[in-house]
């Protein structure tokens, strides 16, 4: 396992001397130790991921098909050393092992060859401006990006970030979450075999509040992207208003609603509802936590639901048969705890789990309330583990007035065979994205970000090429137009 | 890809040792290289051609057969259809495939073309000629980048939602002067955007095409996809234009052949037609350009694969303060053109790609004597064996000259002398191709005014043949419709659908 700080293609001891202990959550043993980086790591790698950016650098005179062709080896390396990354999620995150190795490490490879194809067909435009002049647009790389990526899909983040930028031409300081660090340390080693010129990457563990911070007030780094919470999202945006207004995107987080009409696909919508919560413990920006359900098919809808929480296998997530794996740490463990407590406090149902699962450990149980309020805590605050909310409406206005009512905005799913119903939600509702009898339905090809204070700009698809390019107009005098 | 980007640095050309130093480093062709397919590809199976006939394929540079290949007529471009046709059914394998998974088919393609390409260079220089190197670093670099680029946009072609409703978006006739990349050029695109195939390469040079088949068939694209049907012009590709079950034709050839394809497409079912045609391109060079550069980017312009280029650069335009020695210059450069076997390392040209042509181009040479233009160097054939012939210089040539005016499509170069730039830009344009173009100044008030004036789908300055696969690239006038590569060339290949939808209440 690789434990250092990767800068310039090398790897260093952390200029403090300090390290990060990194844990697996399964076990709450320590695997390893890795160096920590701050500030002063943070303007070493700024100072190489410049240098890697400068004009006439071998990154900046590069075809941009070449720099596609890099992204698609590194892809091919990924999908060489597969099991040994699903292996390193699993034993770092606590993710169920058969689904980091299907999921988390397929949308990682699809990530990368999806970006390498763009590289080189990112267009200016030719503008017929008034005046006697020639007018073109190029789609420059921004510059050196920040990057700060969190713990709960610590390969796939990594990748989400690091290709669009690369794709567009930019160099990067990538900061790992300091829980887990070792997916994008490997991930540094496979960079420098593909071929990536030294200070086009750079990898720095660390904690938020030291090299993040650094990061975000860095007055050398152009922009800075970040998923995490709302509340680190806000200081984010500050620094960087502060410092040297660098461009900023941020995903963060999100009370997603659920909408399930009674002319759905009652089996189905339970079931898209349980995995568009459960999944991955819980800790997904996406996670359908409220889940409103029409009046005529609660019950039954509540009763389902239950009975599929119920039939979760907890336990080490590296073992065939496992659905749920432990929290992160202690520090989640405590929070969803204390929303599950103040749940039952203020009067909601407490259907089923609502305990920590097993004897030691970050487990919890598969937890689910019914008879929800809009005002609970639980119905407004992030929760951030394996609890689901079930809500009744009546009427089709009110559920989307009450979906909305909200300061986040980032998904939301409907299920219903009804057209019309369809559409209108699906235009009401202020989320980023808007699943229709599907939840969780995620693919490269789409964008996906925020409404509101769930976030600022858009990654993957098309669309964030935008976030990674600035535009400069050309403008030549001629001496004669013709159209 | 450049055609001067293969030329040997002149330090290392200069001295002998060096030179073959370096060339010990060069990749060699694959000695008696095994043709392995000589059938009809359909459904991803070798047939017979339905009449039993066959055909011979020759080797230019020796008059030689390589082999004999089956002949697909008109029965077989039913039977090719069908198939196209049923891999095209809605439901089919390849219409529920993701869109992603069609670019992995194509990205798999392009390994195992490069997997095989010192053989696929070796077969494509045996049978068109070409010299070996450029084949491997020209020919096989377009060919494999091309399916990489377009194996890149597969899952990138968007339609449009509309503040109203919303929109969401098909077979083949190709060349032999660049057979494997014109195949790629014209797969490339087709695929990403999820059509299926029925191809005919040129009747000159099937094995390129023929071995891609098998390529095809290893990368896992599913039965029907594409299908690979080598045969005669009239009538296997007549049967191709006229049929019924085609939705579009797209072809590469001459402008003479291209106008019968149009008008194939208007009697039968209105195809869809996009054509990539003949040009005689003009290349201007000022007086104020690097003479040198000049030289020699106008030299490969219209020299590069035997004058056998449909971007030739065949009227190059000199300002008259320059013209005596740029056209010294370009002849003492012609008679250094190094003419000879394909395989020789040292060969830049090979052969002409048949007798035929042969035949074709030292006429035209004749006729530009007998309309008085001045031979400067070459006119003849070479050698006994095989199809080749000396590069060929013209000056003092007028506009209205035959060798001024019609495509040669051999080793004939024409300069002409100019004074303005405004006589310059009409006498360029004073034609009915509209291929490309090209400038060598470096005042950039010219450069731009001559590259808005081109009537041209490319035009290029202070560089020729630079081409690129995420550059569009075709005609303006008869050298054409349509363009191919790049974006643009994803529009050919799709087709608009609009949908709207009835809201119960509208909402911006």
């Amino acid at each position: 396992m690789h434990d250092q700080v990767f800068i310039g293609n090398e790897w260093h001891e952390s200029c403090s001397g300090r390290k990060i202990p990194v844990y697996n959550p399964t076990t709450e043993k320590l695997l390893c130790e890795v160096e920590e980086a701050d500030s002063d790591d943070v303007d070493k790698a700024v100072r190489s991921a410049r240098a890697a950016f400068q004009m006439g650098s071998p990154w900046r005179s590069m075809d941009a098909s070449d720099r596609g062709h890099l992204l698609n080896r590194l892809a091919d390396l990924v999908e060489r050393d597969r099991l040994l990354l699903a292996t390193l999620e699993a034993l770092n995150c606590g993710k169920v092992f058969l689904v980091a190795y299907f999921v988390d490490l397929m949308a990682t490879i699809k990530t990368l060859r999806y970006y390498s194809g763009w590289a080189d067909k990112i267009h200016g435009k030719t503008i017929p401006v008034d005046g006697e002049y020639f007018t073109y647009t190029r789609h420059e790389p921004i510059g050196v990006c920040g990057q700060i990526i969190p713990w709960n899909f610590p390969l796939m983040m990594f990748v989400w970030k690091i290709a669009p930028a690369l794709c567009c031409g930019n160099t990067v300081v990538i900061k790992p979450a300091e829980q887990t660090p070792l997916s994008a340390l490997h991930m540094a080693a496979l960079i420098k075999e593909a071929g990536f010129p030294p200070g086009v990457v750079n990898v720095l563990p660390g904690y938020g509040q030291t090299a993040g911070c650094a990061i975000s007030h860095h007055m050398d780094i152009d922009k800075v992207a970040f998923t995490g919470s709302t509340a680190v999202g806000k200081l984010i945006q500050k620094a960087a208003g502060e410092s040297n207004l660098k461009r900023v995107t941020l995903e963060l987080g999100g009370k997603n609603p659920n909408i399930v009409f009674a002319d759905c696909d009652l089996e189905y919508a339970v079931e898209q509802a349980h995995s568009g919560l459960f999944f991955n413990q819980g800790q997904c920006c996406l996670a359908g936590s409220r889940v409103f359900v029409e009046e005529p098919i609660y019950e039954e809808f509540v009763r389902r639901s239950v009975e599929k929480a119920r039939s979760k296998v907890l336990g080490n997530p590296l073992l065939p048969g496992v659905d749920q794996g432990p929290q992160i740490n202690q520090k989640q463990f405590n929070k969803i705890m204390e929303l599950i407590e103040s749940g039952k406090r203020e009067g909601a149902t407490l259907e089923c789990g609502g305990s920590p699962g097993g004897q030691q450990g970050l487990f919890i149980q598969p937890t689910v309330f019914s008879n929800v309020r809009d005002h609970m805590r639980i119905a407004k605050e992030e929760i951030f583990g394996p609890v689901q909310q079930i809500m009744c409406f009546r009427s089709i206005s009110e559920v989307i007035e009450r979906a909305n009512a909200t300061q986040y905005g980032l998904a939301a799913g409907v299920f219903t065979n009804d057209i019309n119903k369809a559409l209108t939600v699906s235009s009401a509702l202020q989320a980023g994205m808007v699943w229709v009898n599907c939840y969780n339905a995620m693919s490269i090809q789409c964008p996906f970000g925020g409404f509101k204070m769930s976030g600022n700009g858009r990654e993957l698809g098309e669309y964030a090429l935008q976030e990674y390019t600035e535009i400069k107009a050309v403008t030549i005098r001629i001496s004669q137009k013709s159209s | 890809m450049t055609s001067s980007k293969i030329e040997i640095p002149g330090e290392v050309k200069s001295d002998p040792a060096a030179l073959m130093a370096s060339l010990q480093l060069m990749p060699s062709p694959v000695p008696n290289p095994e043709i392995k397919y000589t059938k009809i590809f359909i459904n991803n199976e070798w047939q017979d051609s339905v009449s039993g006939k066959v055909f011979p394929v020759y080797n230019p540079a020796t008059g030689e057969q390589i082999c004999e290949v089956q002949e697909a007529d008109k029965a077989d471009v039913d039977k090719a259809v069908q198939a196209a046709r049923l891999a095209f059914s809605l439901g089919s394998v390849w219409r529920r495939m993701d869109a992603s998974e069609r670019g992995r088919l194509l990205s798999k393609l392009a390994d195992l073309v490069e997997r095989d390409s010192v053989y696929l260079a070796t077969i494509e220089s045996l049978d068109s000629g070409k010299p070996f190197l450029p084949t491997l670093f020209v020919d096989l670099q377009g060919t494999i980048k091309t399916l990489r680029y377009f194996a890149g946009y597969a899952d990138k072609i968007h339609g449009t939602s509309i503040p109203m409703g919303k929109t969401v978006k098909e077979r083949i006739s190709q060349m032999w002067n660049f057979p494997l990349m014109m195949t790629a050029w014209k797969l490339g695109p087709a695929l990403a955007c999820g059509n299926t195939v029925v191809l005919k390469p040129a009747e000159e040079t099937p094995l390129t095409c023929l071995y891609m088949a098998a390529l095809i068939k290893e990368a896992g694209f599913p039965p029907g996809v594409i299908n690979i049907l080598p045969g005669f012009g009239p009538t296997a590709g007549a049967a191709i234009a006229s049929h019924m079950g085609i939705d579009k034709v797209a072809f590469t050839g001459s402008t003479e052949v291209g106008k019968l394809i149009q008008e194939a497409a208007g009697k039968s079912n209105l195809k869809r037609v996009t054509l990539e045609l003949g040009g005689k391109n003009p290349n201007i060079i000022f007086a104020d350009a690097d003479l040198d550069l000049a030289v020699e980017e106008a030299h490969q312009g219209v020299f590069f694969n035997a004058g056998q280029c449909c971007t030739a650069g065949s009227r190059v335009y000199v300002e008259e303060p320059i013209y005596d020695e740029f056209v010294r210059r370009s002849v003492e450069r012609a008679k250094r053109r190094i003419v000879g076997s394909p395989f020789d390392p040292m060969t830049e040209q090979g052969p002409q790609i048949s007798r035929e042509h042969q035949s074709r181009v030292l006429e035209f040479i004749q006729i530009g004597i007998t309309e008085g233009a001045k031979l400067e160097c070459g006119g003849k054939a070479l050698g006994l064996k095989g199809f080749f012939i000396e590069p060929t210089v013209f000056s003092n040539v007028r506009d209205d000259m035959r060798i001024a005016r019609e495509e040669i499509f051999g080793p004939v170069q024409q300069i002409m002398k100019f004074k303005t730039i405004d006589e310059v830009i009409e006498r360029a344009n004073n034609s009915d191709y509209g291929l490309v173009a090209a400038v060598f100044t470096k005042d950039i008030s010219k450069a731009m005014t001559i590259s808005t004036a081109m009537q041209a789908g490319t035009v290029w300055i202070n560089c020729f043949n630079a081409l690129s696969t995420q550059c569009p690239f075709g005609g303006y006038k008869m050298s054409g419709n349509g363009r191919e590569m790049g974006e643009n060339g994803l529009k050919e290949y799709s087709e608009v659908k609009t949908i709207t939808i009835k809201m119960v209440a509208k909402n911006s």
